[in-house]
């Protein structure tokens, strides 16, 4: 039954290691490439097979939130949409703050969550937080095309500026990834961690401008509000698919960097601890 | 290093911070309640309240193994096996020296490890092969030959969670088996599971030792390792203290084992890492009414004293006698109750077990003990007693002589023509 095997000659040195080798270590992802692609596509499949609703899940999240905001926020409490529609406003901004928070709670549970094999097989780690991001760009797609639909629908036409999208996604996505990252790797070590995420996104939630517009905040105080990165994701996506309102470079810049810095300091701080994961969960 | 060499280990060490072996993880409330109070003691002691106790589970471990060596680690709990297999299977890092690993490394894990029950039998061949390393092509090539090695052709699009457990351990082993490693990493404690799994797993170490492959091999299991390997190592305290050919380092740790055993049982560190310590073992004797401590006659009344420290609510009392080289013989349990069993407040820190007539066949044995109390382990020791069974009457019939296999005697009678 055994064949023999490519012999993979050069021998794997295991020693201690120093500063960002691990989660920096291109060649150790590549040669682990498949096993990526299989989390991936294992978080994708269970998340669509375990739920009743499936792929509906995707979308009945954003609208929900959608409806009850537009009753509360736009009707009663008349807060300003800029001049659109309000289950629009709302719409537009909670696309991507869905897969954010989705991304960023199931993330932060993901390697306590898989601690058999954490315990017991050695893989990059990072696969685990990545593999949830990636399965969420499901979800995502599905969800911008109801986006759109409803855009449509209500007579709006998406300019070019929709172009801008990927860009907006990649900034969430590196945002989701770098914070996913690091409360994972905390989780690992202090399990109160996964009572703390939850409060934690709703906070952030209305730190970042759904139900209202960035635009009713005043300067500098407005411009300062990117360093949180889904000030500038959550504005750009009203900008790039509504095809209204001028172009919130300054805050879309600001949101870039500021995802840049926490995807870097997230995955250092994971790289930092993944070394001693096995010996905690 | 040499072409023949698959793993070569210099100087490797292992340091956890003592307490961690428990329980891992704490809380982030404890932490910070913790960070806060720091810098109010360090100021009190003069900073010198920082310092974290460290314990070495492996030190100072050099090893050269070659391609084809079939090596068996044994040792006490706590000697470093299994950190030596987490190590050179790159779950955990080494906190000193290094280690060079020539070849893909395999290991046989519990059934079951990374199925994912959502995901149909499909599916999971994918996900399980490529945790254990391989790639999606390989996979692909070989995808036939698992299906029908695990015969589960008719299930491969139902969900593992609808699979029988027999099916379940099928599909692993199957992965499992074509699964191509140049070294193999088995702990036994990882490849529990039923007997079929376990008698597969063997079957599958024997079958990658001839074929020129690197195995090793933990297990408690004297018996096994004897069979497979042809080289032992033993590990004490995180140091080799023992590299040999496997009947040496057997023997070798034998002797280890009965010098705890006479030692004082409260000295011993290699206890059950799940234990609670409430209650601890002092002492476990076995002998006949009226009769020296640790030397009894087969088929006469035996009894086995535990002396523990602390009388506790609800005790529970397990005992395994397991012959020399390490094969449980049979299980005692408390837990398994019985009419006669006594159960009484203030009988004292001692836990008695009479067996009425012993049906051992003379020999070494020995006793490993678990005592539980609160329904949780409160202490386990494997080796707590080593014990002689002398030649006796069982059912008024000699204890059989020379030539007789296995260790028990059963009281029989026979009808034959004359």
């Amino acid at each position: 039954m055994l064949r023999p095997v490519e012999q993979t000659q050069e021998p794997i040195r295991l020693q201690p290691t120093r500063g960002f080798s691990r989660v920096l270590a291109p060649k150790e992802l590549w040669r682990y490439r498949d096993l990526a692609g299989q989390i991936a596509l294992r978080d994708i499949t269970v998340r669509y097979r375990q739920t009743a609703l499936g792929g509906a899940w995707a979308v009945l999240q954003p609208v929900g939130f959608m409806i009850v905001f537009s009753l509360i926020f736009g009707n009663v409490a008349g807060i300003s949409s800029n001049g659109l529609p309000y289950p629009l406003f709302s719409l537009a901004a909670l696309v991507p703050w869905t897969f954010f928070s989705t991304a960023l709670l199931l993330g932060s549970d993901s390697l306590v969550s898989n601690s058999a094999l954490v315990s017991k097989i050695y893989f990059p780690r990072i696969f685990m937080p990545a593999g949830i991001v990636v399965a969420g760009f499901v979800d995502l797609g599905i969800s911008i095309v109801i986006l759109l639909i409803v855009v449509l629908a209500w007579g709006y036409v998406p300019s070019i500026a929709i172009l801008a999208l990927p860009l907006l996604v990649a900034i969430a996505a590196a945002a989701a990834l770098g914070a996913g990252a690091a409360l994972s790797a905390i989780n690992v070590r202090y399990r109160d961690v996964r009572y703390v995420v939850p409060f934690a996104i709703q906070m952030w939630l209305f730190l970042t401008p759904i139900v209202y517009p960035s635009s009713s905040i005043d300067e500098p105080w407005r411009t300062l509000s990117a360093v949180n990165p889904m000030v500038g994701v959550v504005e750009g996506f009203r900008w790039a698919t509504l095809g209204t309102g001028n172009a919130p470079w300054d805050l879309i810049a600001i949101s870039a960097v500021a995802a840049a810095v926490l995807f870097v300091a997230g995955l250092a701080y994971f790289d930092r601890v993944e070394r001693a994961f096995a010996d905690y969960v | 290093m040499p072409s023949d060499v698959t793993i070569e280990t210099h100087e490797l060490g292992k340091r956890y911070a003592l307490g961690l072996a428990r329980r891992g993880y704490g809380t982030l409330r404890e932490a910070l309640v913790e960070a806060a109070r720091r810098p109010l003691r360090q100021g009190r002691n003069g900073g010198a309240g920082n310092t974290v106790d460290m314990l070495w589970a492996l030190k100072d471990l050099s090893l050269t193994i070659r391609n084809g060596e079939v090596v068996g680690l044994i040792g006490h709990n706590g000697a470093g096996k299994s950190t030596l297999l987490k190590i050179l299977s790159r779950i955990t890092e080494p906190s000193a020296g290094h280690a060079d690993v020539t070849g893909r490394v395999g290991s046989l894990l519990e059934v079951g490890t990374g199925f994912h029950p959502e995901l149909t039998g499909r599916e999971n061949i994918f996900l399980n092969g490529s945790i254990l390393g391989m790639r999606r092509a390989e996979i692909r090539a070989r995808f036939d030959e698992i299906v029908e090695f695990a015969e589960i052709e008719r299930f491969l699009d139902t969900p593992v969670k609808r699979y029988s457990s027999g099916m379940s351990v099928r599909l692993a082993f199957a992965v499992a088996a074509h699964l191509e490693p140049e070294i193999l990493l088995v702990d036994e404690v990882l490849a529990v599971g039923d007997a079929a799994f376990q008698r597969k797993s063997l079957g599958k170490m024997n079958e990658v030792a001839k074929e020129g492959r690197t195995v090793v091999f933990v297990s408690h299991n004297l018996a096994i390792i004897q069979a497979l390997c042809t080289r032992g190592v033993l590990l004490e305290r995180g140091e080799v203290i023992a590299d040999a050919p496997i009947g040496e380092a057997i023997d070798g740790y034998l002797r280890t084992l009965e010098r705890s055993a006479s030692a004082n049982l409260l000295e011993r560190t290699d206890r059950d890492t799940r234990a609670y310590d409430e209650t601890l073992v002092r002492k476990l004797e076995i002998h006949n009414p009226g009769g020296a401590p640790n030397v009894v006659v087969a088929g006469k009344p035996a009894m086995i004293v535990v002396d523990v420290t602390e009388e506790l609510p609800a005790m529970e009392c397990r005992l395994t006698i397991a012959n020399s080289l390490g094969q449980p013989v049979c299980t005692l349990d408390s837990e398994v109750s019985a009419p006669l069993d006594v159960r009484e407040n203030g009988l004292g820190p001692r836990i008695e077990c009479e067996v009425a007539a012993l049906p051992l066949l003379p020999g070494r044995y020995r006793i490993d003990v678990i005592v539980k109390a609160k329904r949780q382990i409160q202490d386990g020791l494997q080796a707590a007693a080593f014990f002689d069974v002398e030649p006796g009457l069982v059912g008024d019939r000699p204890t059989a002589g020379a030539g007789s296999e296995g260790n028990v005697v059963l009281p029989h009678v026979w009808r034959l023509p004359a």
